[in-house]
């Protein structure tokens, strides 16, 4: 069996720390990938502790896309013989009200949650197609789904980022490659503490189990949890008309 | 949000925030919102007020729980404050090492262990939790980040052993794992009928077992007063059943008032008592299941309804246990207050900290459901467990008066001290800081 490795980009997010733990629980090396080094140096020390696993730490800069280039060949470097997996889970959703008055709020929401990923996965493919296998698993969201008036910016990044997963798992269909869009509903991040009018709200944790299960059965697309696949659907067959209406 | 002590008894209407990373702790703490105060909540497993902070700010620790460097040869080992007792276990119990002094839950953290120094099924040969930490990494009130240990600023080291979170926010720790000869423990079981002789067979185990616990039926009164059943545990030698993980179960309602009356204790307890037979038993159990025999239920505090409980832990000296122990419990016994399993332990010395708990002698431990003549009752063993020189359990309180509080710890006057350096300003607070008036009268 070939060996696996596992580069967690936007490590420091507990989705993302809580991804890595499942993967080297499972027997995986991993590459912590993000901006705050201290944070992930614990991390990768607890990983160590708790699993055994060999565990690394590398720079990223999600929208720092002019450091893409030597951050892949990195991966690479690293990767050597073992079989090269990514999580992608760096992302923001800052105020919506505070990006529409400043345009470079509204950019990074594009930069971080959706150019980010086209720029690394864009120079990440020769490679992943050459490796004939290899998962790749993003965090999209379900507010990419419908574009809604009080976070669109936001879900504009994640439905453009859907679109551009979708046009990649063609592409690297034939070589084995899968790409998985996990869209998680309410997770109980930081992203989300102390939001109002969350319900059902589920733990890191298990949508970080739900996501790499989801790899190792080569899924396309899943909601976590998996009644939001419901939700949304009902939110999608809204006719526009109506749908326009809601400040939702 | 609300947040609760274990007890369901004290609550508190609080602004909470669950930082992921060391850094943001500091922002936090010097937030304007924390202005009227901040206390850190680990595990929530303190029973009463001590980690609940009315109107001011909380920080809840769960999710700095990484586990940062571990040293094979010395056993040291360095963690986050929101690291919990289950990780250690989890982690380090299959590679031969285990905590030294545990409390009765895995879901303690160290943060919380510390604040309580709290102590386990071995106190006579390994004391409290404090005597195992090698430092801690402290964020002051001021801001400022300061390691203490035994060399290292000791006086704020011996006040922040429990200090009740009062000092500063543990972020990081260092304790000592010890070996651990296996996985398993042979659990010893033997029935005594009484108070007198649960007493004398304390006095002739403490010293040589590894472990030990006693649980008494707090329903029994009369000639049977304090009977129940003394467990001692070693280290299982040799081949012991392959490690099965054991399924956590929930309480899935609140259990109605009506529920838990004497009846149903006594029956309840009459068959625990039976179940070990009279020539006694010796089993092999997994050492989870010996030092936290509750955890398998995760919510088990539900089991006393909405109303909550109170839980009395004391420790009276060895001088006048023999007589304080039945007046606490037949005190109980007589306001049918009568609860479930009372816990009875030995406790050998006493600890590194200015708050902290153990003295030489017994600590009996138990649930009171809250009713409306509880306080009161709470009030009156107050003045039972003052008569005979004892304290209370800071970790389980939710009841004790200021006046009785300084009479059982009379070094806190050291740590006022402590705090007027290191926080003159006030910045750590909590209800229970308020309630006993630790930084003196309001």
């Amino acid at each position: 069996m070939t060996a696996e490795l596992w580069v967690v980009l936007g490590a420091s997010s507990s989705v993302a720390r809580a991804f890595a733990r499942a993967a080297a629980e499972g027997g995986a090396d991993i590459v912590l990938a993000g901006r705050d080094q201290a944070d992930l140096a614990d991390t990768a020390a607890d990983l160590r502790l708790r699993t055994g696993r060999h565990v690394e730490c590398l720079d990223f800069d999600a929208a720092g896309f002019e450091d893409h280039d030597a951050f892949v060949e990195r991966c690479w470097r690293i990767a050597q013989g073992r079989r090269l997996n990514l999580f992608f889970a760096a992302g923001s959703m800052p105020d919506q009200d505070a990006a529409m008055r400043d345009f470079r709020l509204a950019r990074s929401i594009l930069e971080v949650n959706f150019l980010s990923v086209v720029s690394l996965l864009n120079r990440l493919e020769p490679g992943l197609r050459a490796q004939r296998g290899g998962a790749v698993v993003v965090l999209g969201s379900v507010a990419g789904d419908r574009g809604r008036r009080k976070n669109f910016l936001y879900g504009s990044a994640k439905a453009g980022l859907h679109t551009y997963l979708q046009g990649m798992r063609g592409r690297m269909l034939a070589d084995g490659v899968r790409v998985v869009t996990v869209k998680p509903g309410f997770l109980d991040t930081a992203m989300t503490w102390g939001l109002p009018g969350l319900f059902l709200v589920a733990s890191p944790q298990a949508a970080a189990r739900a996501s790499l299960q989801a790899a190792g059965r080569g899924r396309d697309e899943i909601y976590y949890p998996g009644f939001w696949r419901l939700i949304m659907l009902i939110i999608k067959l809204i006719p526009e008309a109506v749908f326009k209406r809601l400040s939702i | 949000m609300t947040l609760q002590g274990w007890g369901r008894t004290a609550r508190a209407e609080t602004l909470a925030s669950r930082p992921e990373r060391q850094r943001e702790v500091a922002s936090l703490l010097a937030a304007p919102e924390a202005e009227p105060g901040l206390i850190a909540y680990g595990g929530g497993r303190s029973y009463g007020d001590a980690a609940l902070n009315s109107g001011g700010a909380t920080l809840l620790t769960q999710r700095l729980n990484r586990l940062l460097d571990f040293s094979p040869d010395t056993g040291l080992l360095v963690c986050e404050a929101g690291a919990t007792f289950q990780d250690f276990l989890r982690t380090f119990l299959p590679r031969g090492y285990v905590a030294p002094v545990s409390p009765g839950t895995a879901f303690v953290t160290v943060g919380g262990a510390i604040a309580h120094d709290v102590h386990g099924k071995n106190h006579d040969h390994n004391g409290s939790f404090g005597d195992h930490l090698a430092w801690i990494e402290l964020l002051l009130p001021d801001g400022r980040t300061l390691r203490a240990s035994r060399d290292e600023e000791p006086e704020l080291f011996a006040a922040t052993i429990g200090g009740l979170g009062l000092t500063g926010v543990i972020l990081r720790a260092a304790f000592r794992l010890q070996k651990a000869p296996s996985s398993h423990v042979v659990v010893r079981e033997r029935r005594l009928p009484d108070l007198q002789s649960f007493m004398a067979a304390f006095a002739e185990i403490r010293r040589q077992a590894t472990y030990s616990v006693g649980w008494i039926d707090g329903a029994a009164r009369g000639v049977q007063l304090g009977r129940g059943i003394l467990q001692t545990a070693e280290y299982a030698t040799g081949a012991v059943p392959p490690a099965s993980r054991a399924r956590e179960r929930r309480m899935p309602v609140d259990l109605p008032g009506i529920a838990l009356n004497r009846h149903s204790v006594r029956l309840f307890n009459e068959a625990y008592f039976r179940q070990v037979p009279a020539a006694g038993r010796d089993r092999v159990l997994p050492l989870e299941k010996f030092l936290y025999p509750l955890d398998a239920i995760l919510d088990w505090n539900r089991l006393y309804g909405r109303r909550g409980f109170y839980q009395l832990q004391c420790v009276l000296p060895d001088a006048t246990a023999e007589r304080g122990l039945p007046a606490l419990m037949e005190r109980i016994a007589e306001a049918g207050a009568a609860s479930f399993l009372a816990v009875l332990k030995t406790l050998g010395r006493r600890g590194h900290g200015y708050l902290s708990f153990p003295m030489p002698g017994f600590t009996l431990a138990l649930d009171l459901p809250a009713r409306p003549g509880t306080p009161a009752l709470m009030a009156d063993l107050e003045a039972t467990i003052l008569d005979h020189g004892g304290r209370t359990y800071l970790a389980k309180d939710a009841c004790l008066s200021p006046a009785g509080f300084r009479r059982m710890y009379p070094d806190l006057p050291r740590l006022q001290e402590v705090l007027g350096r290191v926080d003159p300003s006030g910045r750590m607070r909590s209800d229970m800081a308020r309630r006993l008036q630790i930084h003196g009268a309001a």
